[in-house]
């Protein structure tokens, strides 16, 4: 989509600015050419068909994936720079994936204080205190010590948002948080993420949850082989999409 | 079987539901060959409990009371019992001291394996597909008189370049490292050393295959909470990866136990090599090996029991 035209200078409120970013894997472009801007507070939500590159874009954003070219500039860090210490922006930028991803030597509690002590260096106790202070706010204080494969989806899904969230991330990263679970778990991790727009954290969610978008998102971004289509404010895309393709898509999905 | 066959037809007509599909149904099928099964132990009622028997131990432990019947009863086997005895320990201690070895430094060189610093991959990989092409024979051998003599060329030279510029009390270490001789060296230290370096090549593929059997979301969700990748190995992805490499250890660990016994060719006073001397010194061959033989079974068993130990308590956990 070349003809955008000049781009804006990033302003202090954009949090996450990404201007021409490339990615393939192999004979694979994954993310083509993707500029992007994400303000402070702002809900993000990124979405179209499978394989077209959401995630990647996503993962770049914390420097799982690393670019082929473009520039990606994080709380006012250069991911793309080489000489970038990448642990300091993932420090500030918390991720939850599509399969959670928890530890699962380790309990509930043992989850949301590892990374608490060892990166922020806090003391057992305070970490502690944190965790559950995050388990009381995911609704789940009774599981402190219990391990994850004890847990149901939704819970699994719910501890590794409180993990995250222990860090005191200023950007919170969502990989399809609820494609994994059964239907009647999706509701409490949702209801989680709706508090958490409302308390003004800066998110970027991957989904296909367009009740959720409608909710909470404050922009939304149509994703298509590796290209963004269409990227618009919530109402406006969900009215009057301007590009064909977002109409078909949404029309599939709706 | 004629007479099984005549009084099993009728029940297996009973056991289906005349009227309905029954007899396509799997646990109705099954159901009817279980009723089979049990009559026929009925007829027979040692059958199905006798094939339950673990037969091979019971084999074993009888095969064991025969060699403790004979040391008690008979001055030669009592004789090379007590003389072999001594050997037991010394193979316990080399065995335990070298797979400690091995583990330390397999570990290092399995997360080498694993490593995307092409350095540290390629020594590593050198190392592993070098020490485990030759036979562990060979490598005690190279270990004890190759490899030392030319690791004490190395301290001689290094004790003399230290001693024309050393100081006070480092003037003493100095001159003993140039002065090292072969002698100084104890046989068991070479066997160990030998026994440590070819293990550790074989522990540094099953910590590789312990790592990557985590699944990669693990670091990631690691690296995404700010840790490096070394907070990443040390506290997610290790604890895991050696939880689940722990019985294939226990195997090593038996098998380095038994190599041990190569360390005779070191005239190491482990067990193998008392009872050659034992053989020498009272011809009596029957005797001294049905001894040693019996010795390291005692020895392996215990192990593989205490391995099958931590494996059902791992099942259990996990």
């Amino acid at each position: 989509m070349k003809n955008r035209g000049v781009e804006p200078l990033p302003t202090d409120d954009d949090i996450i600015v990404i201007e021409h970013l490339y990615k393939s894997f192999g004979r694979v472009e994954a993310v083509v050419d993707a500029s992007l801007r994400v303000k402070m507070g702002e809900v993000c939500f990124i979405f179209g068909p499978s394989g077209g590159g959401k995630s990647t874009l996503l993962r770049c954003i914390n420097g799982l994936e690393k670019p082929d070219s473009g520039t990606l500039i994080v709380d006012g860090i250069h991911v793309t720079d080489a000489k970038t210490n990448i642990d300091l922006v993932r420090a500030e930028v918390g991720m939850v994936f599509q399969l959670f991803n928890l530890f699962p030597h380790l309990s509930a509690l043992g989850n949301i204080t590892i990374a608490q002590q060892k990166v922020r260096k806090r003391s057992k106790g305070e970490a502690e205190r944190v965790a559950l202070e995050l388990l009381e706010r995911v609704g789940m204080p009774e599981k402190a010590s219990v391990y994850p494969n004890e847990l149901s989806g939704g819970q699994k899904q719910r501890v590794a948002m409180a993990r995250a969230l222990a860090m005191n991330p200023k950007i919170m990263l969502f990989d399809e948080p609820t494609s994994a679970l059964d239907p009647e778990m999706i509701k409490e991790v949702l209801d989680v993420m709706l508090n958490l727009a409302k308390e003004g954290m800066t998110m970027v969610v991957v989904s296909h949850e367009m009740g959720f978008a409608r909710a909470a998102a404050d922009r939304m971004v149509f994703l298509e082989e590796g290209r963004i289509i269409e990227e618009a404010i919530t109402e406006k895309l969900f009215e009057s999409p301007k590009e064909e393709r977002t109409k078909l898509f949404l029309s599939h999905i709706l | 079987m004629d007479l099984r066959g005549a009084r099993g037809a009728p029940q297996v007509t009973l056991g289906l539901n005349p009227g309905t599909s029954c007899w396509l149904d799997k646990e109705c099928l099954m159901a009817v060959t279980s009723k089979t099964e049990e009559r026929e132990s009925k007829l027979f009622p040692w059958t199905g409990r006798l094939e339950q028997v673990p037969w091979w131990a019971l084999i074993i432990l009888l095969l064991g009371a025969l060699i403790v019947y004979f040391i008690i009863i008979s001055p030669s086997y009592q004789h090379a019992f007590l003389f072999l005895v001594a050997g037991v320990k010394l193979t316990i201690g080399v065995s335990l001291i070298s797979f400690g070895i091995a583990l330390v430094f397999g570990l290092v060189l399995g997360m080498g394996r694993v490593s995307k610093n092409v350095v540290f991959y390629t020594l590593s990989s050198l190392y592993i597909e070098l020490v485990r092409g030759i036979p562990i024979l060979v490598l005690l051998i190279y270990f004890a008189w190759v490899v030392t003599p030319l690791f004490l060329q190395f301290l001689n030279w290094l004790g003399t370049a230290l001693a024309n510029v050393a100081v006070g009390p480092l003037v003493g270490l100095a001159e003993n490292m140039a002065t090292l001789g072969m002698q100084d060296v104890d046989m068991v230290v070479r066997a160990i050393a030998g026994l440590a370096f070819a293990y550790a090549a074989f522990e540094a593929e099953v910590f590789r295959a312990g790592i990557q059997s985590i699944q990669s979301g693990q670091m990631e969700a690691a690296r995404s909470l700010g840790m490096s990748y070394f907070q990443g190995m040390r506290y997610i992805i290790l604890p895991q990866a050696i939880r689940r490499v722990l019985p294939p250890l226990g195997n090593d660990f038996i098998g380095l136990l038994k190599d041990s016994s190569l360390i005779s060719v070191l005239a190491v006073r482990e067990l193998t090599h008392l009872g050659k001397l034992n053989r020498a010194r009272t011809f009596e061959t029957f005797e001294t090996w049905n001894t040693v033989a019996f010795l390291y079974l005692i020895l392996t068993l215990s192990l593989s029991v205490f391995v099958k130990f931590i494996e059902r308590r791992m099942a259990y956990e996990e």
